[in-house]
């Protein structure tokens, strides 16, 4: 089953960089990440009204996207999370990252009974994770909800089943604020889970919160606000309880700023920022910093420093959190270090 | 009747029954013999090497891709219980155990409702009653996973939940098979969706190997004075190569099944005893697993999963042909003394 939907992507991939063929450039080909392919679908609708450019991009997850991108065959890549150092180093080529947008990952649970939302703190969620708190009535839960009755019954643990980017934010979030949690079982795009069920993709984990009382399961905030699933607030490291929202998540990034300016591939959970949501994370498109092709590099910075200005304002309506100016900053800094054939590119 | 074919086709061969146009086709056929016999008997050569060289390929690929992994862990692949991704520890046992577990209560389960289906269909439904619960089977077999799946979870698991395990847990909770929560998803759902996936390739099978025995068999215990149910049981006992057969191959069906498996089973790969503990396949952790599988070690450790679920449908496949072979052997001796 998936076999032929992967072949066939592949082909469509081909057929769609052959089409474009060298020199035309009015038409740029990408791969990879799914989580921000609603918006990047929306922007490459827009961009081609307005500019007559093409983007012709396949959702087919953040691994696949880099592989496109290592072989050549895609013009960008786009990838949830970071590459690590020794995955920049097997690159053919330099390759710069461009966050586009955050996202928040927030606790969907089922608990008909409660009123309110639930509140937790970073230890009781790694601790409900690692298996270590396994009723809803655990008096470090009930310590967190002061005047909530909570039920009696089983925690059921959901996490993915399946290797994705959600996965390495919130491990890397657990490790962040739980020392047991890192040195046992660490982050990564799929780990050695302690406890709990996994559901295949968001939908598998929400489809399973939502099903079963008692539940609790990590998913991206869209998919919880589809689901009209209930979800948690977290206690961030400021010590205040937040909810998950836009606004929250652009200040979990402008939290970790300088972090940003030095290295963009910095996570951005757990951010010191009094408002911030603490499980966040960035998306990223993979560009060689020294491109092949003069025209296909111009239009392709052309729309980066569109998507980083304009399509902006798309984001929020998706549930996406639109970067802070600090970020923007950033992203324009490395639009400047672009080359195409050696020579400097002049990004407007 | 196969000895006169036989003789018609001796005859023809040789030439020996004079009609001319006959003789003339013979005679034609001598001339183009050399050349023309030559090149078809090499197409078709090629055309069942092809076969062979396709299993070779995809053994050596298999293994090639798994070779990393068979460096780095050896045997102990087959008896570890750790599964890091994180920490590039990679052990199967989980994995193989799940597959195994659900492949086997999903057999316990299928089994004799198939094998009483096929023998009611064969010996006792009404011809009509045949053909709609015969289209009703098939219909089952049509039915793709994904929707096997959505009912394990969204039918199956909260009957499961509400009613099953918890009576299960509460009158045999005793027993490791039926300890721990009762949340629906998990080896139980998988055996039992697994179960019902199975039903149609053996009930079918079974049809088949049923009708194929001879109706001798039953006329004889008939005429010996057994009652029907006996009669039925001569048949059964007859036919038990073929239905052998039928059971292996649907056991092929359950190792293999991937997708409905990976929406109910619960995918962990703790090792526990309970079936109502959530668990993992292999099948299924490959599912999961491999597209975004960046370190070379752990894309290796898939593959050899791959490999050894290899390695075990084809055996499996191996012993239901040898199984058939017999069957088949068997009818024509009693439908040559016949």
């Amino acid at each position: 089953m998936t076999r032929p939907v992967r072949i066939a992507a592949a082909l469509a991939l081909l057929a769609g960089a052959a089409l474009a063929g060298p020199g035309a450039a009015q038409q740029l080909t990408g791969a990879g990440a799914t989580f921000p392919y609603p918006l990047y679908s929306k922007w490459f609708d827009v961009y081609h009204q307005k500019t007559g450019v093409a983007i012709n991009y396949q959702s087919i997850g953040s691994g696949a996207g880099i592989q496109q991108l290592k072989s050549g065959t895609v013009d960008f890549g786009a990838s949830d999370a970071a590459l690590s150092d020794a995955a920049l180093e097997a690159m053919p080529r330099r390759v710069v990252h461009f966050p586009t947008v955050g996202g928040a990952i927030v606790l969907a649970y089922n608990l008909p009974t409660l009123r309110g939302r639930l509140k937790l703190t970073p230890d009781v969620l790694a601790d409900i994770y690692l298996g270590r708190i396994q009723a809803w009535n655990d008096r470090r839960i009930v310590a967190a909800n002061p005047g909530v009755a909570l039920p009696k019954g089983p925690i059921l643990v959901v996490h993915r089943a399946d290797g994705s980017g959600t996965t390495n934010i919130f491990t890397m979030y657990l490790s962040a604020v739980s020392p047991r949690w890192k040195s046992s079982v660490g982050s990564g795009t799929a780990v050695s889970w302690p406890a709990g069920v996994g559901g295949k993709g968001n939908d598998g984990v929400s489809g399973v919160v939502r099903q079963t009382p008692g539940a609790i399961g990590y998913v991206e905030l869209a998919y919880a606000k589809q689901n009209r699933l209930p979800y948690a607030s977290l206690q961030n490291k400021a010590g205040k309880y937040v909810e998950p929202t836009m606004a929250a998540v652009t200040a979990a990034m402008d939290g970790v700023s300088k972090e940003l300016q030095k290295d963009v591939r910095t996570p951005i959970v757990n951010s010191g920022d009094p408002g911030a949501y603490p499980i966040c994370g960035l998306t990223f498109l993979l560009v060689y910093q020294d491109m092949k092709d003069p025209a296909r590099a111009r239009q392709l910075t052309n729309f980066i420093n569109w998507a980083m200005h304009d399509g902006q304002s798309y984001a929020a309506d998706l549930d996406y959190a639109p970067l802070p100016a600090s970020l923007v900053a950033v992203n324009e800094h490395s639009l400047k270090t672009l080359l195409a054939a050696g020579k400097p590119l002049g990004a407007k | 009747m196969s000895v006169t074919t036989g003789g018609i086709a001796d005859r023809a061969a040789t030439g020996g029954a004079g009609g001319s146009p006959l003789r003339a086709a013979a005679a034609r056929a001598a001339r183009r013999a050399p050349l023309a016999d030559g090149a078809h008997a090499a197409l078709l050569a090629a055309a069942a090497g092809s076969v062979f060289a396709v299993v070779l390929l995809l053994v050596y690929e298999t293994w090639r891709g798994a070779l990393p992994s068979l460096q780095a862990f050896g045997l102990r692949f087959f008896i570890g219980t750790e599964w890091d991704p994180v920490a590039g520890r990679f052990g199967a046992l989980p994995y193989l155990v799940g597959t195994l577990t659900t492949s086997a209560l999903a057999m316990i389960l299928a089994v004799p409702a198939s094998l009483g289906a096929a023998v009611y269909l064969t010996e006792m439904a009404p011809r009509r009653v045949d053909t709609v619960l015969s289209y009703l089977i098939e219909l089952l077999a049509s039915i793709p996973s994904i929707v096997y799946g959505l009912w394990g979870i969204f039918v199956l698991a909260p009957v499961l939940r509400g009613l099953v395990e918890p009576w299960l847990i509460a009158h045999f909770g005793f027993l490791p098979l039926f300890q721990g929560f009762p949340f629906g998803l998990g080896v139980l759902n998988a055996g039992i969706v697994l179960a019902i996936m199975v039903l149609p390739t053996i009930v079918s099978l079974a049809r088949e190997v049923l009708r194929a025995m001879p109706p001798a068999f039953r006329e004889a215990a008939l005429a010996l004075g057994a009652t029907r149910a006996e009669a039925i049981g001569v048949v059964l006992a007859g036919a038990r190569p073929g239905l052998m057969g039928a059971i292996v191959l649907g056991l092929g069906r359950a190792l293999g099944e991937t997708m409905a498996v990976t929406m109910v089973i619960g995918n962990s790969n703790r090792l526990t005893a309970s079936l109502l503990a959530p668990g993992a396949t292999m099948a299924s952790v490959i599912a999961n697993e491999f597209t975004e599988a960046t370190e070379k070690l752990h894309t290796a450790a898939l593959i050899e999963i791959a490999l050894a679920l290899f390695v075990v449908t084809f055996v499996l496949n191996g012993i239901a042909r040898l199984v058939l072979h017999r069957m088949t052997k068997g009818v024509r001796d009693v439908a040559g003394a016949a």
